[in-house]
């Protein structure tokens, strides 16, 4: 009995080495995956919803202050409590949000932008500009991305323009490492051969051939960079030197949280930091999930 | 019996290898040495345009540095004496000069006057240096030590309860920012439960003595080494699962070994190659990390300096501080590297 059980325990050990190397580390992982996709999308969409339809709708403005009504924990009235000027919590956390998501979706189309560009300019010229790109690259992966983040806005104050430079230029990286892996394999195909050898120019091969053919791999790398930007959004709005303090971003909100925490006034954080962070788990749910379907190879390669 | 020749059979080929090793000790040195000059010589370049950039940032800034050095004054000030300050602090210089002046200054050891603090930049470091260091020295050994029970415990049970829970909250906490997991600590254990203290490293005045410390160094060493974590502890349960699978443990198995030597013994070191690794190439995020529990915490060191140093447009401290994260990027994948030279047989140089 006992040994059988054994046997049994080696040859699950044995099937889940197998199924290790063969790269579909678990049983089952369609349907979990087409789960995870479900929840995700659905959670985002009912938090885009909520965002847009939410501040539009409410009576109050997420900016009026109401001294009459001061630090109030969660009622019926007040869902989220209201903060030390009286401002109602639910509609402010929820402009709040719109305001994040719109922040960081700017800033992924730039990113995607700049690192489509950079990628596919590296990966098909290759040489030197693939090198000189690369170790630039290195160069910018190298300063933490938040201190460079700090470095930026605080140098350009108070706009909106500098927190969205500063997210774009921390975050092109990934993307333009995903786009020039691909062109690299891209270059080497019959069809751009053929390009070639019907006498078109690498302008003309780069424009008509490459970038349709990354556009699919540089807007999967948009959602992958949407959550990294709502957080480093956040973090900045957070200390201070992110948004200006007349958007209400869910950073600022809690930078103004804090010191109403110490005075006992959890809800200041605790609904902003759930909000926050069911937004993110939502965009890198439907980001995983979306990797692994259209890059099947990337999940026994990377395994992460 | 059989079994226990087996086993003879492998320590004696382990005895084996060790001579190798020590063989090879003399050229390892060298392979870490050339590893290291290789690396200093790749730093150079980065941080140099790192340098210029960050300078460039700085000399393109609609900020002008004649404000903050006089302050209000700069109304009452006469149009003459704003030149000469400007012609005194190099202001009007063209901006390569500028930029020769600052970066000469760097390597000399001058690193300029920070405003926001009143005191020299090199004063402000030394003082708040070791604070980080303490904080982030702290932070990352929680983190490699839950890395280390959690990623092997998950991994040998894998699809248990424990494993499931582990892997979601993982994957969950990686979308939470480490100043979410602050307030929740200052949340449950200072304000609810009071056990310790919300903010800096003392209480109000009082010395600076071991238990004090201690005391304050609880609450955000523990927010920044569980925020760090996560990440640790799904890439050491995905190394040691791929290591399970390996002919050697499989070996191990089959030889009838106990299973806690089977995974403590054989599994887990091919496992902790690659941690070791990813340890050192973690520094940019325990910089963050540390930016944003310094800030919450009041924790005097240099990361929240970095803070103080962005709000009051204090471009010295700026600077230097920027330059001084990407040194520490640089040193910990080189500290990675080296590692992994001297502790795995098959690295013979910088590859």
């Amino acid at each position: 009995m006992a040994e059988r059980e054994i046997v049994a325990g080696a040859i699950g050990q044995w099937r889940q080495a197998a199924r290790t190397r063969a790269g579909t580390p678990r049983g089952g992982a369609g349907g979990r995956a087409r789960l995870r996709l479900g929840v995700g999308a659905g959670l985002l969409g009912v938090l885009v919803l909520a965002a847009i339809v939410v501040p539009w709708l409410w009576p109050a403005s997420e900016q009026l202050f109401d001294y009459t009504q001061v630090r109030l924990p969660p009622s019926g009235e007040h869902v989220f409590g209201t903060d030390q000027a009286g401002r109602d919590l639910f509609v402010r956390t929820l402009a709040g949000l719109r305001v994040s998501l719109l922040v960081a979706a700017i800033c992924a189309v730039g990113a995607i932008t700049l690192g489509t560009a950079v990628g596919a300019v590296a990966g098909f010229l290759g040489g030197w500009p693939d090198r000189v790109l690369m170790r630039l690259l290195d160069t910018v992966n190298a300063v933490p991305h938040l201190l460079l983040g700090i470095v930026i806005v605080a140098l350009y104050r108070g706009s909106l323009t500098a927190v969205i430079v500063s997210i774009v230029v921390t975050h092109w990286t990934t993307v333009a490492r995903i786009v020039r892996a691909e062109v690299l394999s891209l270059r080497r195909r019959p069809f751009v051969d053929a390009a070639i050898s019907g006498g078109a120019t690498r302008g003309h091969i780069l424009r008509r051939h490459i970038l349709p053919a990354v556009a699919g791999q540089a807007a999967l790398s948009a959602v992958l960079v949407l959550p990294h930007a709502v957080w480093h959004e956040t973090a900045l709005s957070f200390l201070g030197l992110g948004l200006p303090p007349h958007l209400a971003s869910i950073g600022n909100i809690l930078s103004d949280a804090r010191s109403e925490l110490l005075l006992g006034g959890w809800w200041n954080v605790a609904f902003p930091s759930v909000l926050l962070v069911l937004t993110t788990l939502a965009t890198a749910g439907i980001a995983a999930t979306l990797r692994d379907r259209l890059v099947p190879r990337r999940r026994s390669e990377l395994a992460l | 019996m059989e079994r226990a020749e087996l086993d003879g059979g492998v320590v004696s080929a382990d005895v084996s290898a060790g001579v190798a090793a020590g063989r090879g000790a003399v050229s390892r040195r060298r392979a870490v040495g050339v590893l290291v000059l290789r690396r200093i010589a790749l730093a150079v370049p980065v941080l140099l345009v790192v340098a210029c950039g960050v300078f460039l940032l700085g000399a393109a800034s609609p900020f002008d540095p004649i404000h903050q050095y006089y302050g209000e004054n700069v109304f009452t000030a006469s149009d003459q004496q704003l030149d000469r300050t400007r012609d005194e602090l190099g202001l009007d210089d063209p901006i390569v000069v500028r930029f020769g002046h600052w970066l000469g200054g760097i390597v000399t050891g001058d690193l300029g006057t920070s405003r926001v603090f009143h005191q020299p930049v090199a004063d402000v470091l030394a003082e708040r240096l070791p604070w980080t260091l303490l904080l982030a020295g702290t932070g990352i050994v929680v983190a490699a030590l839950l890395a280390l029970v959690l990623g092997v415990v998950t991994a040998w049970r894998q699809g248990g309860l424990l494993d499931r829970i582990v892997t979601a909250v993982g994957q969950g906490m990686e979308g939470l920012p480490s100043f979410v997991v602050a307030f929740a600590a200052i949340g449950v254990f200072s304000l609810g439960l009071g056990w310790l203290p919300v903010a800096g490293v003392t209480d109000g005045d009082a010395d600076a003595t071991f238990a004090q410390v201690a005391e304050h160094l609880v609450l955000p060493a523990l927010v920044l080494g569980v925020s760090q974590a996560p990440w640790l502890v799904l890439h050491l349960r995905q190394s040691l699962l791929t290591a399970l699978a390996d002919d050697h443990v499989i070996g191990a198995r089959a030889r009838g070994l106990p299973e806690r030597l089977v995974v403590t013994g054989h599994a887990l070191p091919t496992a902790l190659l690659p941690f070791l690794n990813v340890l050192g190439t973690r520094v940019p995020e325990l910089v963050t990390g540390a930016v944003l529990v310094e800030t919450v915490f009041s924790w005097p060191g240099a990361a929240s300096a970095m803070v103080e140093a962005g709000l009051a447009v204090d471009y010295p401290l700026l600077a230097v501080l920027a330059l001084l994260a990407t040194v520490a990027v640089l040193l910990g994948s080189l500290l990675a590297d080296i590692a992994t030279v001297v502790t795995d047989p098959r690295v013979r140089a910088d590859g």
